[in-house]
């Protein structure tokens, strides 16, 4: 900090970064276009929670029955997980939307929002998986055991004990979602990165910049206090009072 | 082979795991109401075999037939055999993410689709007949080894099981909390609940059981009522079993 406060450059800077009256000026526009981040996010995130789960629950299927199910849910993780995000979405942003079939939506809010589902469930496909793997071949002894079936097994006894070891790695995942809604700025949508670069060539100073990056920061770490604060409560009720 | 009547029955079951032979031809019968408790070295096949009870292993060949109906056959519904037998595991198996409560409501809500109330009237009368309706609001990791086995033990009794099959049920338990477990096993078989039991408990087992077996290598070596077992082995390899484990202290 210090270093930075006395470096030869820092009233430079200041003014090019750190503009009080600018900042001022332009926070409301941009936190009226951040609502858009937002609004992306959370659709997406719920997709992406039911669409990766799916995913990893056909990976795990077992028998030779299901060989080519699990083959195409593997083609589909590694695929989106190896093309960058940002060709993904120019991909679908642009080339969907070009293509003007009857039905399908052509707005590239739709198709950024689709992009970012798809690559980030292949992701978030196999954190479910190592969850999933994660817990003990008896438990589902003892569930199937009872008389439950496959998907009642996984639905009441595997899936809630594996969701709940990998809630802080799904919150990384989503932290990177939420990072990346800014991407969807590259199809020409008015978010709240576009917003602060249409600020930025009006004015030459880099101030709303900083006002984006607070605004993501504003609600990535109270997310993360949230998440951890759930993670603690469940562990609480679950193990023995006098520990820790 | 008259099957009619009898609880369970096995006829020249095979099972291997790759080249491991673990069950190399069981014959066994167990009648209605009757307690078996099946006793060997470790490795000698005891768990497996109730494993394959309720098909959780599938055999290689031979027959099993559970109330008259032979569950090795193609095309059986295993979820509805399984509802119909009870198995505890020797490390109890409780789901740690649901209170006692929900462990036992769990099955016969959603594999026999009872209504939550009488779900849980179920539950609780079971609960309070073994001295544990103070524990269902419980979470397992906070009750102790003795009273998770009990509660898994009446988590496959709110199924109403004609037959239990227990898998060593209180190895995994401290010295002090045996009792506890065995009392309730006492007590089933009081009651004529029909049991496999496999077991290292040999005082127990000459206690509860109608009939012992002892598994060798696979294949049950001798079989008899408790007295001549315990008392009067003939063959040179449970003599020898009973031996160690008199050694042991534990008969």
């Amino acid at each position: 900090m210090l270093v930075v406060v006395n470096a030869a450059g820092w009233p430079d800077v200041k003014q090019a970064f750190f503009d009080r009256d600018l900042f001022q000026e332009s926070f409301p526009d941009i936190a009226r276009a951040f609502l858009l981040n937002v609004k992306i996010f959370l659709i997406a995130e719920a997709v992406i929670l039911v669409f990766a789960l799916f995913i990893a629950v056909l990976r795990g299927l077992p028998g030779p029955v299901f060989f080519p199910v699990r083959v195409l849910a593997t083609i589909y993780a590694d695929l989106f997980r190896g093309i960058p995000t940002i060709l993904v979405i120019y991909i679908l942003g642009f080339g969907v939307t070009a293509l003007q079939l009857p039905g399908v939506p052509v707005s590239e809010l739709f198709w950024g929002t689709v992009a970012l589902v798809l690559v980030y469930s292949a992701y978030v496909s196999e954190v479910y998986r190592a969850g999933i793997e994660s817990v003990h071949p008896s438990q589902e002894a003892a569930a199937r055991s009872l008389g439950l079936n496959r998907f009642q097994a996984l639905r009441h006894v595997i899936i809630p004990q594996a969701v709940r070891r990998i809630v802080p790695p799904l919150l990384n995942d989503f932290i990177g979602l939420q990072k990346d809604t800014a991407l969807v700025a590259l199809l020409g949508v008015v978010e709240a990165f576009r917003q602060s670069q249409i600020d930025v060539s009006a004015t030459f100073n880099y101030t709303p910049y900083i006002c984006t990056a607070i605004l993501f920061v504003a609600i990535t770490v109270p997310l993360a206090r949230f998440t951890d604060w759930l993670v603690a409560r469940d562990r609480r009720r679950q193990l023995a009072g006098g520990l820790r | 082979m008259s099957d009619n009547g009898a609880a369970l029955v096995l006829e020249d079951v095979h099972k291997s795991f790759a080249k491991l032979q673990v069950l190399s031809g069981i014959d066994l019968v167990l009648a209605e109401h009757e307690v078996v408790c099946l006793i060997g070295a470790s490795g000698s096949g005891k768990s497996t075999l109730l494993r394959c009870v309720n098909l959780l292993e599938p055999i290689d060949s031979g027959r099993i037939v559970v109330h008259g109906e032979e569950v090795t056959a193609a095309g059986v519904n295993v979820n509805e055999l399984r509802r119909g037998i009870g198995i505890v595991f020797q490390s109890f198996n409780l789901f740690p993410h649901m209170s006692v409560l929900e462990n036992i409501t769990l099955a016969p809500r959603k594999a026999l689709g009872l209504p939550k109330a009488d779900a849980q009237a179920r539950a609780d009368e079971l609960l309070a007949r073994f001295g544990l309706a103070d524990k269902r609001d419980e979470y397992p990791d906070r009750l102790s080894g003795g009273q998770q086995q009990r509660v898994a033990i009446v988590r496959a009794l709110a199924m109403q099981p004609g037959l239990m099959l227990l898998d060593e049920v209180t190895s995994a338990l401290d010295p002090e909390l045996v009792a506890e477990v065995l009392s309730v096993i006492r007590e089933l078989a009081a009651e004529g609940m029909t049991m496999l039991i496999a077991t290292h408990e040999m005082g127990f087992a000459r206690d509860v059981a109608n009939r012992v077996c002892f598994l060798d290598a696979g294949v049950i070596l001798e079989e008899g009522t408790p007295e001549e077992i315990f008392g009067a082995p003939r063959e040179p390899r449970t003599q020898q079993f009973l031996q160690r484990i008199v050694e042991a202290g534990r008969l």
